[in-house]
C-alpha cells in the first residue's frame, strides 16, 4: 500500500493513505524514516515519525508495513546496544558512521551470526505456546527457544543456524524460527502473577538495610539536577543480584553512556566473574536523539525485559530518567494539538505511567517456571519540586520512593538518599528474609539505626539554641554515633571498593558502629568523661 | 526532486514573523525561502508546515515593509553552514555574515546547521584534563575535554570577565593549544567592545559568530548552530581540540520564547516552550569526543539566572543536561572575592577520570575532597554561629570558620593565572596552615 506525503509539521506527517490501523509503523518518504499512524480519517492518516523530518518534501511516498511498533525477540539481544526503536547501534555505526543521519532500515539482530540449537522435543510431539523447543546458547545463558503457537512438531534439527533458516516445521507446514516479532505496547503474557516478596539485593547499603527493593518490584528515586541518580542507577546496574540487567538512558546524555558502555565492558560481574556487559541490554536514545523514538524507548525495553523474564529469568529494567519519556509524551500530544492537562502533560500521563509499572512483577511463566522482572526508575522533577505531576504519578505507581535530597548531595553525602522522607513498601517482608538469610539481629539494627538517626534529628535542633558545647555528654555521644552512621554507613562512594557491599557486610558496619556506641554510653554512664571515651573509637571501625 | 528554485507571488496572509504562501508545488519541512521585498531587500525565512499546497514559513528578520505581493524563493535546501580550515580567525554576524572587513572565504563544503546526533557507542569518554588557569575550576571542578560545562552567574556578576579569561587562559595538559569558537548572543554595544578587545588580545586561533542585541532575534537561534557546526567540522575534519563558548544562553532561551509564542505554540513554565530541554540538548549534546579519532569539542556555555534563581528553567534544565555547573555567588562577589565561585553548588561531574597521576598530580582528589569537606563544614558552622555566637562554638569548629573564610579569599579568590601545579600547592598549603592536612577519621567512607 503506498501514497504520498500530503503535509508535514514538525515530527507530524500527513499521509493520504486509507486501510491502515491505528498504531500500524509506516515507512515514509524517500529515505525511509519510521513513524507510527497516530490517528485516522476516512483519506488520511496521521503520523508521528520517529526520526529527524527536516528536509522531507510533500509528494514522496509513504508505505503501511501492516505491523505495529514491535521489536525482533531471539537470541543476539544480551550485549547489544539499541537505540528507542531497536536499532543495533553497533551495526548502524559501521553502516553509516558515527553521525545518526537518520533513516535506511537495518535488521535489528544480526542475520549472520550463527547459533548453536540443541532441539529439546522430539519429531511428533505436541506443543503448546510458551513450550520449550531446544535451546542455544547465548553468552553464559542458556536462551530456550518457546513455541509461539501451538501444533505438532513435523521437523526440528539440531546444529548450526542463521534467522534466515527455519529451525524445523510444524505438520501443517509453518515453519519453526529462532526469532520472533512482538508489538512493543503489549506486554507479553504469562500464567499468572506472583506477589513480590524476595528482596533484590543492591550492593547500596542505604536502599538493602533502610529501603529495600523487591523481586518484581518497583522503586523510583526523584531528585534534581546532580544528586545522583545516574550514579546510583549505574552502581545498581552493576551489583544487583539479578539474572539480567536492561538499562534505559531515555533523554539522558551521550557521555554517560560512553562511560557506562566502557565500565560494563571492562568491569567483571562481581558474581560470576564474566564481563558486566554479558548480561546487561543497553537501550539507549539521549536527549539530543528523536524525541519520539524516547517515548517508545521504554517500551522497547521493557519488552525485551518480559522476553527474558519469560524464559525464567530475574530481570531488573532500569530507566534514567522517567521525566524525559513523560515531556517526550508532552511533546508529541501538543504536536498532535490534544487538550492539555496539567503542566502541559496530556491527561492520560498517569495512566500511560501505571500501565508501564503494571509490567513489572514476579509471574509463573507460560512454561511454568517463575520469572521476574523489577523497575527501577529515576524521575527529574523541574527545579526539583516533587510536587509536579510525573513525580506524583510514579508515586502512586511505584512500590518504593528514595528521595535524593539536594542539600544531601551539596554536602556531598551520597547516595543522597533522604532517610526520613523515603520509603519502601516491601520492608517488611524484605527483614523476614534477611532475618533469615543473614542474620537474626538484622531487622534489631534495622530499629536501632533507625531510632539513632531521628533522636539525631531532634538533638540537632536543640544544638542549633545552646550550641553543641550547651549537650550533655549522652547527647553529644549519640550525635558522634549519627554523624558515623551518615559517613560510614549511609554514605557510600561509587569510586572507590565500597561501591558495592554485600548484605553481610551492611550488616557488620552498622553492629560495629552501634555496638561501639553501646558500649561507650555505658563507660559514661559509670563516670568517664566523653573526650577518652571517644579515643578507642578511631581504630575501631570495620573496613 | 526538484531541479530548480521556485519563485511564487502567493503569499495570502502576514502575521508578524510567519507568511502563509498557497499553491506551492513540492517544498521540503525546514527548506530555507528567500523573501524578496518590494523595495529589493532579500531576507531569508524557514518552511515550518506544510499542509497540501500550503505553506507556513517564519521569516528570520523584520517583516516591516513587506506586502502579499512580495516574491518568495523555494531553494530546495535545509539551512547550511559554509566551512573550510580558512574560517579560523574571523569574525561573522548571526547570518554568518563576516564583520571583520574581508570577503568570505571559499567553502570547501556546506552542512546543515542543526548537525546529526552522536551515535552513542561511537563516544570517546571524555578524561583528559583542560587547564583554565583559573584554581575553583581546575582544582575543585576540573574540566574535562569533550565536557559541556556551564557558568551560572547572576546579573551584574562578573561572568563576562570570567568567560573572557578562560578563553585566553585555557590550555591543554601538555600545552597545547584550542582553537576557541566564540559565540556571543544579544550583546549590547559596551559588551561588545570588551569581547572584542579580548578576542583580540588572544594568542591561538579562534572563530566568532557575534549577534549583538538589535539584531534579529532569529539569528540568536542560529548563531550557536553556526558556531557549532564550525566546532563539528574542526574537530572531526580537521583534528582540532575546539573549545565553545557561547554566551549568554539566557538570551539565546529568550528568543526561543518570542520565536515560539509567534508561532501560537502552547506555553510551557514561565512561558517557554515545552521542547525547551530537547531544544537545549540538541546544542549541548554536541559537545563531545569519537572513539578512534582525534579532536574534541568542550562547551561552557554561560547562563545568567534570572532572579537569581538557580530553579528557574533555564538554569534547571541545562543543570539537567550538561556534565556539572560552575555558580557564581553575589554574596562572594560584594566580598570582593574574584572570581566569585560558589563551591558548594558547583560541580564537575566529569571530573574524577580526569585528575590524579598521569593527569594532573596524584594528591590532586585527597586534596580536593580534603578542601571541600572542611569548606562544607565551615559554611555550616556559619550559620550556627550567627545563632549562639562564636563563643558557643567549640574550638575545633572555630578554626574551621576561619579556614571556611581563608579559603574563600586566598583559594577561590585570584589574580592572574594559576597552574594546576599552583593551585594545587596552594590548596596543599592552605590545609597544613591549619592543620587540616591529613584524612581525619569519620572521612571519605
Ligand atoms: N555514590 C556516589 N559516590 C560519589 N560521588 C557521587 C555518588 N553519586 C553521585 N556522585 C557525584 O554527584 C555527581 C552527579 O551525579 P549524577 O550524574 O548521578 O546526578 P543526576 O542526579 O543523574 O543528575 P542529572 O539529573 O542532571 O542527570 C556525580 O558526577 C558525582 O560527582
Ligand atoms: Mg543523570
Amino acid at each position: 500500500m503506498t501514497g504520498r506525503i500530503i503535509g508535514i509539521a514538525g515530527q507530524t506527517v500527513t499521509v493520504d493513505l486509507r486501510g491502515l490501523k491505528l498504531y500500524e509503523m509506516v515507512s515514509v518518504g524517500d529515505a525511509g524514516l519510521t513513524g507510527e499512524v497516530v490517528r485516522l480519517e476516512r483519506d488520511r492518516a496521521v503520523v508521528q515519525v520517529y526520526e529527524s523530518t527536516a528536509g522531507l518534501a510533500v509528494g514522496e511516498p509513504a508505505r503501511g508495513t501492516a505491523l505495529p511498533l514491535t521489536v525482533q525477540l531471539g537470541p543476539g539481544i544480551l550485549s547489544s546496544m539499541f537505540d528507542g526503536l531497536q536499532r543495533p547501534l553497533n551495526r548502524l555505526r559501521e553502516a553509516t558512521g558515527p553521525f545518526m543521519t537518520g533513516g535506511g532500515e537495518i535488521p535489528h539482530l544480526d542475520p549472520d551470526r550463527r547459533w548453536r540449537f540443541s532441539p529439546a522435543v522430539g519429531e511428533g510431539e505436541e506443543v503448546v505456546p510458551g513450550a520449550i523447543l531446544g535451546r542455544v546458547a547465548e553468552g553464559p545463558f542458556s536462551h530456550p527457544i518457546t513455541a509461539t503457537a501451538s501444533g505438532r512438531i513435523a521437523r526440528l534439527a539440531g546444529g548450526e543456524f542463521s534467522f534466515g533458516e527455519p529451525l524445523g516445521a510444524f505438520a501443517d507446514g509453518r515453519e519453526i524460527t529462532a526469532t520472533n516479532f512482538w508489538p512493543v505496547r503489549k506486554p507479553r503474557p504469562c500464567r499468572r502473577k506472583l506477589p513480590p516478596g524476595e528482596p533484590l539485593v543492591t550492593g547500596q547499603r542505604v536502599i538493602d538495610f533502610l529501603f529495600p527493593l523487591a523481586r518484581g518490584g518497583t522503586a523510583i528515586f526523584p531528585g534534581g539536577f546532580g544528586t545522583g541518580k545516574t550514579v546510583l542507577e549505574q552502581g545498581i546496574a552493576k551489583f544487583a543480584e539479578v539474572d539480567i540487567v536492561v538499562y534505559v538512558g531515555c533523554g539522558e546524555r551521550g557521555n554517560e553512556m560512553a562511560e557506562l558502555l566502557e565500565d560494563f565492558v571492562s568491569l567483571p560481574d562481581v558474581r560470576t566473574g564474566a564481563s558486566l556487559m554479558e548480561r546487561t541490554i543497553v537501550v539507549v536514545n539521549t536527549s539530543n536523539m528523536p524525541v519520539a523514538a524516547r517515548e517508545a524507548s521504554i517500551y522497547t525495553a521493557v519488552t525485551m525485559a518480559e522476553y527474558y523474564r519469560d524464559m525464567g529469568y530475574h530481570v531488573l529494567l532500569l530507566a534514567d530518567s522517567i521525566s524525559r519519556w513523560a515531556e517526550a509524551l508532552r511533546e508529541i500530544s501538543s504536536s498532535l494539538e490534544e487538550m492539555p492537562g496539567e503542566e502541559g502533560y496530556p491527561t492520560y500521563l498517569a495512566s500511560r505511567l501505571a500501565g508501564f509499572f503494571e509490567r513489572a512483577g514476579v509471574v509463573e511463566t507460560l512454561g511454568g517456571t517463575i520469572g521476574s522482572l523489577s523497575m527501577v526508575v529515576s524521575v527529574s522533577p523541574p527545579g526539583g519540586d516533587f510536587t509536579e505531576p510525573v513525580t506524583q504519578a510514579c508515586l502512586r505507581a511505584a512500590g518504593a520512593f528514595f528521595m535524593l535530597d539536594t542539600s544531601l548531595a551539596h554536602r556531598r553525602h551520597f547516595p543522597a538518599v533522604n532517610w526520613f522522607q523515603s520509603y519502601s513498601l516491601y520492608g517488611r517482608g524484605a527483614t523476614e528474609h534477611f532475618d533469615r538469610l543473614v542474620s537474626p539481629r538484622w531487622g534489631e539494627m534495622q530499629r536501632r539505626c533507625r531510632e539513632l538517626l531521628k533522636r539525631e534529628e531532634t538533638l540537632r535542633e536543640v544544638a542549633e539554641i545552646v550550641g553543641v558545647e550547651g549537650l550533655q555528654d549522652a547527647d553529644r555521644l549519640l550525635m558522634k554515633t549519627a554523624e558515623r552512621i551518615r559517613l560510614q554507613f549511609l554514605s557510600q562512594n561509587a569510586y572507590t571498593g565500597d561501591a558495592f557491599s554485600p548484605p553481610e557486610a551492611t550488616l557488620a558496619r552498622i553492629e560495629a558502629i552501634v555496638s561501639f556506641h553501646d558500649r561507650a554510653a555505658a563507660r559514661l554512664a559509670a563516670g568517664e568523661f566523653l573526650d577518652e571515651v571517644l579515643k578507642e573509637s578511631t581504630g575501631g571501625m570495620t573496613p | 526532486m526538484r531541479l530548480a528554485e521556485h519563485l511564487y507571488r502567493t503569499i495570502s496572509s502576514i502575521r508578524g514573523p510567519l507568511l502563509f504562501v498557497e499553491e506551492v508545488v513540492s517544498v521540503r519541512s525546514g527548506e530555507v525561502v528567500e523573501i524578496v521585498f518590494p523595495d529589493g531587500a532579500v531576507m531569508e525565512g524557514e518552511v515550518l508546515k506544510i499542509d497540501g499546497a500550503t505553506v507556513l514559513i517564519q521569516v528570520y528578520g523584520e517583516t516591516r515593509g513587506l506586502d502579499t505581493g512580495s516574491a518568495v524563493v523555494f531553494t530546495d535546501s535545509v539551512k547550511k553552514a559554509p566551512l573550510s580550515r580558512e574560517i579560523v580567525g574571523r569574525v561573522f554576524n548571526g547570518s554568518f555574515e563576516p564583520i571583520d572587513g574581508h570577503p568570505l572565504f571559499v567553502p570547501e563544503r556546506w552542512v546543515p546547521v542543526t548537525g546529526f546526533p552522536l551515535n552513542p557507542v561511537a563516544r570517546a569518554r571524555p578524561e583528559e584534563f583542560i587547564e583554565t588557569g583559573c584554581t575553583a575550576i581546575d582544582l575543585l571542578n576540573t574540566l574535562v575535554k569533550g565536557q559541556k560545562l556551564p557558568i551560572f552567574s547572576c546579573s551584574g556578576l562578573p561572568a563576562r570577565e570570567m568567560a573572557a579569561g578562560i578563553l585566553q587562559n585555557a590550555r591543554l595538559a601538555g600545552g597545547g593549544a584550542f582553537v576557541t569558537v566564540f559565540v556571543a548572543l544579544g550583546l549590547t554595544h559596551h559588551e561588545y567592545s570588551f569581547y572584542m578587545e579580548a578576542i583580540e588580545a588572544m594568542r591561538s586561533g579562534f572563530v566568532a559568530f557575534v549577534n549583538r542585541a538589535d539584531e534579529p532575534v532569529m539569528e540568536r537561534l542560529l548563531a550557536p548552530r553556526f558556531g557549532l557546526a564550525c566546532a563539528e567540522y574542526l574537530a572531526f575534519e580537521g583534528g582540532m581540540d575546539v573549545l565553545v563558548v557561547i554566551t549568554d544562553m539566557t538570551n539565546y532561551c529568550d528568543a526561543l520564547r518570542e520565536v515560539s509564542t509567534a508561532r501560537e505554540e502552547l506555553p510551557g513554565r514561565r512561558g517557554y516552550p515545552g521542547y525547551l530541554y530537547s531544544d537545549l540538548a540538541s546544542l549541548y549534546e554536541r559537545a563531545g569526543r569519537i572513539r578512534g579519532m582525534a579532536g574534541s569539542v568542550t562547551l561552557l556555555p554561560v547562563v545568567t539566572m534570572p532572579e537569581d534563581d538557580i530553579t528557574h528553567p533555564i538554569p534547571d534544565l541545562t543543570g539537567y543536561i550538561t556534565e556539572g555547573q560552575i555558580v557564581l555567588s553575589r554574596d562572594l562577589h560584594q566580598r570582593g572575592i574574584y572570581p566569585p565561585v560558589d563551591i558548594l553548588p558547583s560541580l564537575s561531574r566529569l571530573m574524577q577520570r580526569g585528575i590524579g597521576a598521569g593527569r594532573t598530580r596524584e594528591d590532586h582528589r585527597d586534596i580536593a575532597n580534603l578542601l571541600y569537606r572542611h569548606y562544607a563544614t565551615g559554611r555550616d558552622l556559619r550559620r550556627l554561629e550567627a545563632i549562639v555566637g562564636r563563643d558557643g562554638l567549640l574550638e575545633g569548629d572555630r578554626l574551621l570558620l576561619d579556614f571556611a573564610d581563608a579559603f574563600e579569599r586566598e583559594l577561590v579568590g585570584q589574580e592572574g593565572r594559576r597552574g594546576i601545579e599552583e593551585s594545587l600547592d596552594a590548596g596543599r598549603a592552605l590545609l597544613r596552615r591549619f592543620g587540616l592536612a591529613e584524612p581525619q577519621e569519620g572521612g571519605r567512607g
